[in-house]
């Protein structure tokens, strides 16, 4: 459990950062919190020689909202999106996820960017930013370039952010949605079984806003079009919502680990879909 | 008495002795991170070892190029078989009687076994060497299913022995068999069950799992070249016996080594074996005549030091239709993996398995045990239990379960019927053990009440109807059980570990101010010997305990004992400590008599004090007679007051409990709740309320991780699938449940103060108690047996299997 050598760098620009990256290739990568890097090399999966940190970058961390518009810092840690009453108050399904996040201690060190720039199918904020249809803003040697959470996911560990590439900020819009997060996991400090963000709006009697994304159920996170359209419109009732739970199960595409096989993890997938519903629902 | 003299209750109480929940002595440097453990330890230049291991299950090592891993800076050697050979130290005995490989020795027999050993002056040095020594294999055909072990055309795992079919335990019918073991009355049995009313059989499987301390295993070894002295300092739970082992295997005499256990951050049976790191690393320091350091990560630990259980238990009950037990067939199969590197007494290589009969009065029984070769890691330890006792405990709790479907019987009602009788003991079991105390029908029904059985019956049978009628998705488990341990290994006219018998041994030495030290061949892991022995002491002495220094784990300095694992040394160096105790008291009430000028006869013992008979105003404490005892010239009698008592016990002794869980479980995520966990433990006399109470919330802790998720996994092709603490289930406060904890006191008969030991019972009774209650939830879906772990997924698919989810 001890990585091989490298040499670390701790830039105080992104320009800086971006610099050290272009110039090493793939053989350098940045580290945040280093919660989901660090053990990989000490695993030695991930071989890297330039580790460059950037908790030395003032401007990356901090929560801002304004004008209905939510902005993140990717250096923000786990445990201060938890904090931030306004973030709360502007977007309280983040508080629900990061508090299923891990434990206290990975959250005092990992952050939102690191989590969602990571890949990994495991992660929960990326199927949570995919439900609040966040924009993740990219500064790399060319300039800043924006890119849809729906559209970042390739593969696990496969994303559209290019090698050199820094993940600088998270923005999505406030809402007053009905919101929940939901996860099965085998404990504390595990990764989901299954998991589903859900956000619903209602107009009357009828859901006139939803979104719904899974975590850990396929290789990428997914964003359930299909499900939405079984709820948006409808007047909510229980088959409008078996309708939506069945179709984001037919999105799901889980495979088999320690967890479980991919029937019982199908199932764990409608129970958290439809517990969150329900739950948003409530709240809407 | 004297108007000064304090009553006795109140000098009693001033002891701290017997019966007072004292806190624990140790925790002051524990809870404040001053703990001395092994990887604390620096040596002036002091070199670290790390192990190249095997990807492979099973392959043959056709070469290892060292070369570029030596060419790493910083790195002083490279050791393999070859290495150790011209030693003799490439092979080592292991405790059961087989030999392992300390080095792969031209081929390897499981993932992650030791195939070379790297010699570096930093970690990070070794660490990198680690990933350049380039080892050629050719893998071979895995055994991973034990009930292939034997069948046409299975790949020979151990071909040093294949040829030789007179094991260390008797006959071997196949190169991948390692031993036949068996108790009991074979056609007496089977004749029963072909005659009885009613018979249940099942297959029970107690899972692979493993004890995973929170500190790893690890040694540093250092050997002075100039006086010719070895001191291993290591994790060692035995380290007397290491001592020993470590002089007959190196040839090093044994007043030249000194093995030294420091702080141990738990054991739980995984620190009793001998590794190849231990190995090593003396050779290493022997060859660059520097201390060498070897500790093992979180990944090794798990993957190749020893495991536990890992027992398919095929059971036969036979009773009256009243429900009268009549007879108990049991054959196990027991996977041991590459080498038999069980930790059980000689005459054991299946521990005590034969407590199998529980706590029930069976008249007649049969146990069969086959020990099989498999490519997985080494072990068979007894994991916070005393050699085997959990396996046999879960596997009669749950035959009685099972026995109780066939019957249509209430299992509690069951139980009842087929205890054994407060006036049956000293017990004779059928497999041939005597039961010194019990009172199983009291602490049953203490149990039963204290939750209130009747009424959680009616509330399950409420739930199943909500359950039917859709209004419910949970589904409610009451596991019961009564388990009946064997512990206090032992009488040493059948217990030996390498010939060494297990009795165990405490020293004490009074100071001329009144103070003491004790000295125990036992070793602490976490249990709080400091605090608990240093009760019996005051107790026995009148020396308050906190007045008592304790030591253990220096070989040089405490007196010879087997060590710390199956609960026994509470039993067995608790014992002995009593007995010393009692020496120091029988000269002190000679020095007291003189002093006060009466015959020995004429005083009497009072609590710290000996007073002369009649005159309670005449009397001298302990503390006047310490002091006395180094300077008045008694004659007749020695100067100084010191005794040592080595302590060879009688019998085992038999702790017993009833636990019950309560649970729900929802049986579309899987997930079980445990709502309610009664532990009711008789373990004799209680030393310190407040440690058993530890000692029981620990163990159960570790039952509900072994019996809701905790499993060494393999694939098909011999690959560890849990090797981390990410799929290794380890609870942290927020899974565990909280517990109600209750006692009876039912005292050793034959020990000097009637203590029993508890630290397993909560391990050996929780597992099943956990196990019936996830059963017992489908009960009357028609489930009847299902194995552990019952962890999400495979609550999930009996639930399916039972058509749940339709
Ligand atoms: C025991 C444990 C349990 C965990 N459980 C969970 C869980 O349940 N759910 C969950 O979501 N996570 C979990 N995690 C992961 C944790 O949340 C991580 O902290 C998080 O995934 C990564 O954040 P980080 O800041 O630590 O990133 P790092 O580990 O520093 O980086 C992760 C990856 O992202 C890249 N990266 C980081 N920041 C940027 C950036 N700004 N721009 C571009 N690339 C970047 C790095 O190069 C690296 O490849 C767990 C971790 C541990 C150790």
């Amino acid at each position: 459990m001890i990585p091989a050598a490298f040499e670390y760098h701790r830039p105080d620009s992104v320009e800086d950062a971006v610099k050290i990256i272009s110039d090493h290739g793939d053989e350098a990568r940045v580290v945040a919190g280093g919660h989901s890097l660090i053990p990989m090399m000490k695993l030695r999966m991930t071989g890297l020689s330039h580790l460059v940190d950037l908790q030395g970058i003032g401007g990356l961390k901090g929560i801002s909202v304004d004008g209905g518009t939510v902005t993140i810092g990717a250096m923000t840690t786990q445990h201060e999106l938890i904090a931030d009453d306004q973030l709360a108050a502007s977007a309280p399904i983040i508080r629900e996820a990061a508090l299923q996040i891990a434990d206290p201690q990975v959250r005092y060190m990992g952050t939102i960017g690191g989590n969602v720039a990571n890949g990994d199918p495991g992660n929960d904020m990326p199927g949570l930013m995919q439900c609040l249809a966040a924009t993740y803003t990219l500064v790399g040697p060319s300039g800043e370039r924006t890119v849809s959470a729906r559209e970042f996911y390739e593969a696990a560990y496969f994303t559209a952010r290019e090698d050199d590439e820094i993940l600088t900020s998270i923005s999505f819009d406030a809402s007053a949605s009905g919101y929940a997060y939901e996860k099965q996991k085998r404990k504390i400090g595990d990764y989901a079984t299954a998991a589903a963000g859900v956000l619903i709006s209602k107009d009357g009697g009828s859901c006139s806003a939803a979104s719904i994304a899974l975590t850990n159920l396929a290789d990428t996170p997914i964003y359930c079009e299909e499900a939405v359209a079984k709820l948006v419109g409808s007047s909510l009732s229980g088959d409008d919502i078996s309708a939506a739970v069945a179709a984001a199960v037919g999105a799901s595409d889980p495979s088999e680990d320690n967890r479980g096989p991919v029937e019982f993890k199908k199932h764990a997938a409608g129970v958290v879909v439809r517990t969150a519903i329900e739950r948003a629902i409530e709240r809407a | 008495m004297n108007e000064m003299t304090p009553p006795k209750s109140e000098r009693a109480a001033a002891l701290k002795g017997l019966g007072t929940s004292r806190k624990r002595v140790e925790d002051a440097r524990f809870t404040q991170g001053k703990g001395n453990y092994v990887d604390d330890l620096k040596l002036p230049g002091m070199l670290f070892g790390d192990f190249v291991r095997s990807p492979y299950p099973h392959a043959y090592v056709k070469s290892i190029n060292t070369d570029a891993a030596m060419a790493v800076p910083g790195v002083v050697a490279v050791l393999t078989a070859a290495d150790l050979e011209p030693l003799g130290l490439h092979w080592m005995p292991t405790l059961a009687g087989d030999k392992q490989m300390v080095l792969a020795d031209g081929k390897v027999l499981f993932q992650g076994q030791e195939v070379a050993f790297v010699v570096a002056s930093d970690r990070y040095a070794a660490a990198d060497a680690v990933e350049l020594v380039e080892v050629e294999y050719e893998e071979q055909p895995v055994l991973v299913d034990p009930f292939k072990a034997e069948i046409e055309g299975a790949p020979v795992l151990r071909e040093d022995i294949a040829d030789n079919l007179e094991g260390a335990h008797g006959a071997r019918r196949h190169p991948n068999h390692i031993f036949t073991w068996e108790a009991g009355e074979k056609e007496q049995t089977e004749a029963v069950i072909g005659d009885a009313d009613v018979v249940a059989e099942e297959m029970i499987y107690y899972h692979r799992t493993h004890p995973c301390p929170l500190e790893t295993c690890g040694a540093v070894a250092s050997m002075d070249k100039v006086n010719g002295k070895l001191t291993l300092h290591g994790t060692f739970q035995a380290p007397h016996a290491v001592r020993t082992v470590a002089s007959l295997i190196s040839g090093i005499a044994e007043h030249n080594i000194r093995v030294i256990s420091p702080d141990i951050g738990g054991g739980f049976g995984n620190k009793v074996g001998v590794y190849p790191g231990y190995v090593c690393a003396i050779v290493a320091s022997i060859v660059t005549g520097k201390p060498v350091k070897w500790v093992e990560d979180r990944i090794e630990n798990l993957t190749s030091t020893a495991f536990a259980r890992d027992y398919w238990m095929q059971g036969k009950i036979a009773a009256t239709k009243e429900g009268k037990i009549t007879g108990l067939w049991c054959h196990t199969t027991a996977d041991h993996g590459a080498f038999d590197a069980c930790a059980d007494p000689t005459k054991f290589p299946a521990g005590f398995m034969n407590i199998c009969t529980g706590s029930y009065d069976i008249p007649t029984a049969y146990l069969c045990v086959d020990g099989i070769y498999t490519n997985k890691a080494p072990g068979g330890v007894a994991y916070r239990c005393s050699f085997r006792v959990t396996e046999a405990a879960y596997f009669i709790e749950r035959m009685i379960e099972v026995l109780a479907i066939k019957l249509d019987m209430d299992a509690a009602e069951l139980r009842r019927i087929n205890f054994i009788k407060k006036d049956q003991f000293p017990y004779q079991s059928a497999l041939g053990w005597e039961y010194d105390s019990g009172d199983y029908h009291t602490a049953w029904d203490q149990a039963l009440n204290a939750v209130n059985y009747k009424q959680l019956r009616e509330e399950q049978a409420q739930r199943l109807e909500d359950f039917k009628a859709g209004k419910t998705r949970t589904l409610m488990g009451i596991g019961l059980t009564h388990f009946t341990e064997i512990v206090g290994a032992g009488p040493v006219k059948n217990c030996d570990i390498l010939g060494l018998g297990m009795f165990d041994s405490c020293e004490i030495r009074i100071h001329p101010t009144g103070s003491a030290i004790a000295r125990l061949g036992t070793i602490s892991q976490g249990q709080g010997h400091a605090t608990t022995f240093a009760q019996i002491l005051a107790s026995e002495i009148g020396i308050p305990a906190d007045d008592i220094t304790l030591e253990e784990g220096d070989t040089d300095t405490a007196p010879y004992g087997l060590g710390t694992y199956g609960s026994r040394s509470t039993p067995v160096a608790g014992a002995a400590t009593a007995m010393a105790g009692r020496k120091i008291r029988a000269k002190a009430q000679m020095i007291a008599a003189y002093l006060l000028e009466v015959h020995d006869d004429d005083v009497e013992w009072d609590v710290d004090r000996f007073v002369v008979k009649g005159a309670p105003e005449r009397f001298k404490t302990m503390k006047e007679i310490a002091f006395a005892s180094y300077n008045q010239a008694i004659p007749g009698v020695e100067p100084g007051l010191e005794a040592v008592s080595y302590y060879d016990p009688p019998n085992m002794t038999y702790p017993f409990g009833a636990y019950i869980c309560v649970l729900d479980i929802n049986v579309d995520t899987g997930t079980a709740d445990i709502r309610t966990f009664y532990a009711l433990d008789d373990c004799g006399t209680r030393i310190n309320p407040m440690i058993i109470e530890g000692q029981v919330h620990g163990g159960l802790t570790e039952a509900l991780a072994i019996a809701m998720g905790q499993e060494i996994a393999y694939d098909d092709m011999g690959n560890v699938k849990t090797g981390s603490l990410m799929d290794f289930f380890i609870p942290t406060s927020w899974e565990t449940p909280n517990y109600i904890t209750d006692f009876t006191t039912t005292p050793s008969p034959h020990h000097p103060i009637g203590a029993k030991g508890v630290g397993e019972s909560p391990n050996v009774g929780g597992v099943p108690a956990f196990s019936n209650a996830v059963h017992d939830a489908f009960r009357s879906f028609g489930l009847t047996q299902t194995h552990m772990p019952h962890d999400h997924w495979r609550i999930w698919k009996t639930a399916n299997g039972l058509g749940l989810h339709d």
